[in-house]
């Protein structure tokens, strides 16, 4: 696996048992915080990891709670976020964690424990085979048996986690192997057979790119989560400001180019914008930067922007392709290639086009089509307000985490993003409970940020456990539950094409007790500030003294209303410019 | 559809052939035939594969397989650039009757008889998937009792070879 030359520094190299080497090689690579939960099989590795400081260890109350605040950790900070559990279930607890980080390219070291190699393959206590069940949701996995092998697997897995198109690295460690000794070897280079990521883009394919931008009436930056993982937010805003057509930042994009950035059109998809929707749907040229037509961007792929050509920029070749067909594939880092397509469109800048009429076109659905929500019959509050108050008083410095459903929607819709790393969300996986622990990691990476967790009444019961580990750890998230008493986006699709029947999305008895369970005595049950809000004017001086409580997680309990819908959509199976702006109000616009 | 012949180069891991046939399943891919050994390099084994399907799904095919990170290379080899042979044994049934029929056909084949019973034969024979399909046809109507085929394997025409520049660095 590694063919990297290995020099000791002075003298003979220190002997170290498998888990003393697992913990100096996290050290070695900086990581200074990692999320667990102990078990037999990786009691050698938390004994070790008692008796140091360099490492932070934070101990949740469920392995998923562990993942994915390794995945909010990466997120918040930009760099790897690490998670530790046992064999067995303990491993297993990971997978969905794992399976997100996956999807979303998120940089993540799974470490787990396994039995000895002695007992693996005889159906011992607390075995499976957890590099075999995650082989499909990692970018790579380890088994290892033998100490001396352990720094030269760390920093593989590391070295694959963190380049290229990152992702998920699962490291099992055999028991046998934590307990033995080795000489400690630290590789001075990592390097793989197999494994060479390209950074920098073909030159001509980069000038034809220019090219084609220059000759387009109608072009559109589509702007996927791979802008944020390469870093490229600056190189960005220049290029899209070079160019002055408009962009469409995606949901794992959010952030990346200013909300408030005119050229912004704001989110494509399912529930994406108006403008966004039909700006992608009527362009001639998009503009593909580390983005890979996800189906619920592209609704209908045979019928998504059907004049477009496609200039395609991604640092996984495999997504050049896949879905779409791209006239100029470009294979790269996106911030690469825009730093090599900076010059090059200058040299081609005098022969554009002009885009007035193009703008002037999407000036007028913008006009027609602003974003907004309606009061509901049933008096209570609408969800939507809440969360754009939340975003409004918490500001552009704060993360936002957020569960998947409507709720997730409406905090990608109504919150005004700023910068990349504001907004975490499971955007590929679509994983309910991410918020709470993502919001925790996330607060351990900027524990001077104000971190929300978005959540819905759904998520929150999945992994709300993880407050205890707040509590205790001194981390004072915000959750936010938007508590609409149900499953509301499946409700919402019951609703829409299910001819409103509601099958098992109602969480509370039609009859009995208000709440079960009652989440401010929840909150209080752990130890945080639990407050309920019902009405108008409870919402802001909620918000604020959440925002002025810091010695302890705050949960509000918003009681909104189920009836509430998430706008635009875009039913599922059908062409993009069949968008609806509200239930049976598709937007006119006359074919080009 | 069509038939394609895919040699890939791999680091020789536990699991490898699990990412290898996992990733097809998965995506839905189908593998008409394997074939795994040891390559001239150590540490390294070649996968033949032969796949169907159309063309451009090929292309994701290929991609998806070159992210697996023990996966070093992957060559489409084309029939008129590439042999291409398969390894087949075959018990026939035999009587006094049919004996010369049947050995007759063995020495046109040019394969070989690796076993013999009273009442049947173990043939061997390599060639390409025409020629033992041939060879079946000609058996079948003596009774055939037992095949047991390898993947095909292939290997580029003239002097180059898959291993070459792998080690070397960018």
């Amino acid at each position: 696996m590694v063919t990297s030359t290995t020099t000791p520094k002075s003298g003979e190299p220190p002997m170290m048992t498998g888990s003393g080497a697992l913990l100096k090689s996290l050290e070695l690579l900086g990581i200074t915080d990692v999320f667990g939960l102990p078990g037999g099989a990786i009691m050698p590795f938390y004994d070790e990891l008692m008796s140091q400081t360099a490492i932070r260890h934070i101990l949740v109350r469920h392995e998923q709670g562990a993942g994915h605040a390794a995945e909010g950790y990466a997120l918040a900070k930009g760099q790897v976020g690490v998670c530790i559990a046992t064999s067995g279930p303990g491993a297993t607890n990971l997978v969905t964690a794992i399976a997100d980080a996956h999807m979303d390219s998120i940089p993540m070291i799974a470490i787990t424990g396994q039995v000895f190699s002695t007992l693996m393959g005889t159906d011992a206590f607390q075995e499976v085979d957890i590099v075999g069940i995650t082989m499909p949701i990692t970018k790579h996995s380890f088994l290892v048996t033998k100490p001396e092998d352990i720094p030269a697997t760390v920093a593989a897995a590391y070295h694959i986690a963190t380049t290229g198109r990152p992702g998920p690295v699962l490291i099992d460690v055999t028991k046998d192997c934590q307990q033995g000794s080795a000489p400690f070897i630290w590789p001075d280079k990592v390097e793989l057979l197999g494994y060479k990521p390209v950074q920098k883009a073909h030159g001509k394919q980069v000038q034809a790119a220019a090219e084609m931008i220059a000759q387009a009436e109608r072009p559109i930056f589509y702007i996927g989560g791979g802008a944020i993982r390469a870093n490229s937010h600056k190189e960005l805003q220049e290029i899209v400001e070079a160019v002055g057509a408009p962009a469409i930042t995606t949901l794992t994009a959010r952030g990346v180019l200013s909300d408030k950035h005119p050229q912004n059109l704001g989110m494509p998809g399912m529930h994406g914008s108006v403008p966004a929707v039909l700006g992608l749907q009527e362009s001639d040229l998009l503009i593909v930067l580390g983005a890979r037509f996800d189906d619920r961007v592209t609704g209908k792929v045979s019928e998504f922007a059907p004049n477009a050509k496609v200039i395609h920029v991604d640092i996984d070749p495999a997504e050049i392709g896949k879905i779409r067909e791209a006239d100029v594939p470009i294979v790269g880092d996106v911030r690469e290639v825009i730093l090599d397509l900076l010059p090059e469109w200058k040299k081609v800048k005098k022969t554009a086009k002009p885009l007035t009429a193009w703008w002037e076109r999407l000036e007028s659905l913008r006009a027609s089509f602003p974003l907004g929500f309606d009061d509901l019959d049933d008096g209570l509050l609408p969800p939507q307000g809440i969360i754009q108050k939340i975003g409004q008083m918490s500001g552009p410095e704060a993360i936002y985490a957020a569960g998947v459903g409507q709720h997730q929607m409406w905090a990608a819709q109504y919150i005004e993003y700023e910068r990349p790393g504001a907004w975490l969300n499971s955007g590929g996986a679509g994983t309910m409970g991410f918020a709470v622990p993502a919001a925790m990691g996330a607060k351990i990476a900027q524990p001077d940020r104000v971190v929300w967790a978005i959540d819905g009444d759904g998520c929150f019961q999945m992994t709300n456990q993880e407050l205890a580990t707040c509590v205790i750890n001194d981390i004072p998230i915000k959750v936010a539950i938007i508590n609409n008493s149900s499953l509301g986006m499946v409700r919402q699709w019951q609703t829409l094409f299910y001819d409103g029947r509601h099958s098992f999305t109602d969480l509370q008895p039609l009859e009995g007790p208000e709440f079960i369970p009652d989440f401010v005595k929840l909150a209080e049950a752990y130890g945080c500030l639990g407050i309920r809000v019902r009405t108008e004017e409870e919402v802001e001086p909620a918000i604020k003294l959440a925002l002025e409580t810091n010695d302890r997680p705050v949960v509000i309990d918003f009681i909104v209303s189920r009836e509430a819908m998430v706008w635009p959509m875009v039913p599922q199976g059908v062409g993009n410019s069949n968008v609806q702006y509200a239930r049976e109000h598709a937007p006119s616009w006359d074919e080009e | 559809m069509t038939q394609h012949v895919l040699s890939l180069l791999v680091e020789d891991k536990p699991g490898l052939l699990t990412r290898v046939a996992g990733l097809f399943a998965r995506r839905g891919y189908n593998i008409h035939s394997l074939a795994v050994g040891t390559t001239e390099v150590d540490g390294l084994s070649r996968i033949t594969l032969v796949i169907d399907v159309a063309d451009s799904p090929l292309e994701q095919v290929t991609k998806q397989l070159n992210k697996l990170i023990n996966v070093l290379k992957i060559v489409e080899l084309e029939p008129g650039q590439s042999v291409q042979r398969e390894h087949m044994l075959v018990k026939v049934r035999i009587d006094q009757n049919t004996r010369s029929q049947i050995l007759e056909a063995v020495n046109l084949f040019r394969a070989r008889v690796v076993d013999v019973a009273p009442d049947s034969l173990v043939i061997e024979v390599t060639g390409d998937t025409q020629k033992i399909e041939a060879l079946l046809k000609v058996l079948e109507p003596f009774g055939i009792k037992e095949i047991a085929q390898s993947g095909l394997l292939a290997m580029g025409r003239g002097s180059k070879s898959i291993s070459e520049r792998i080690f070397k660095t960018q």
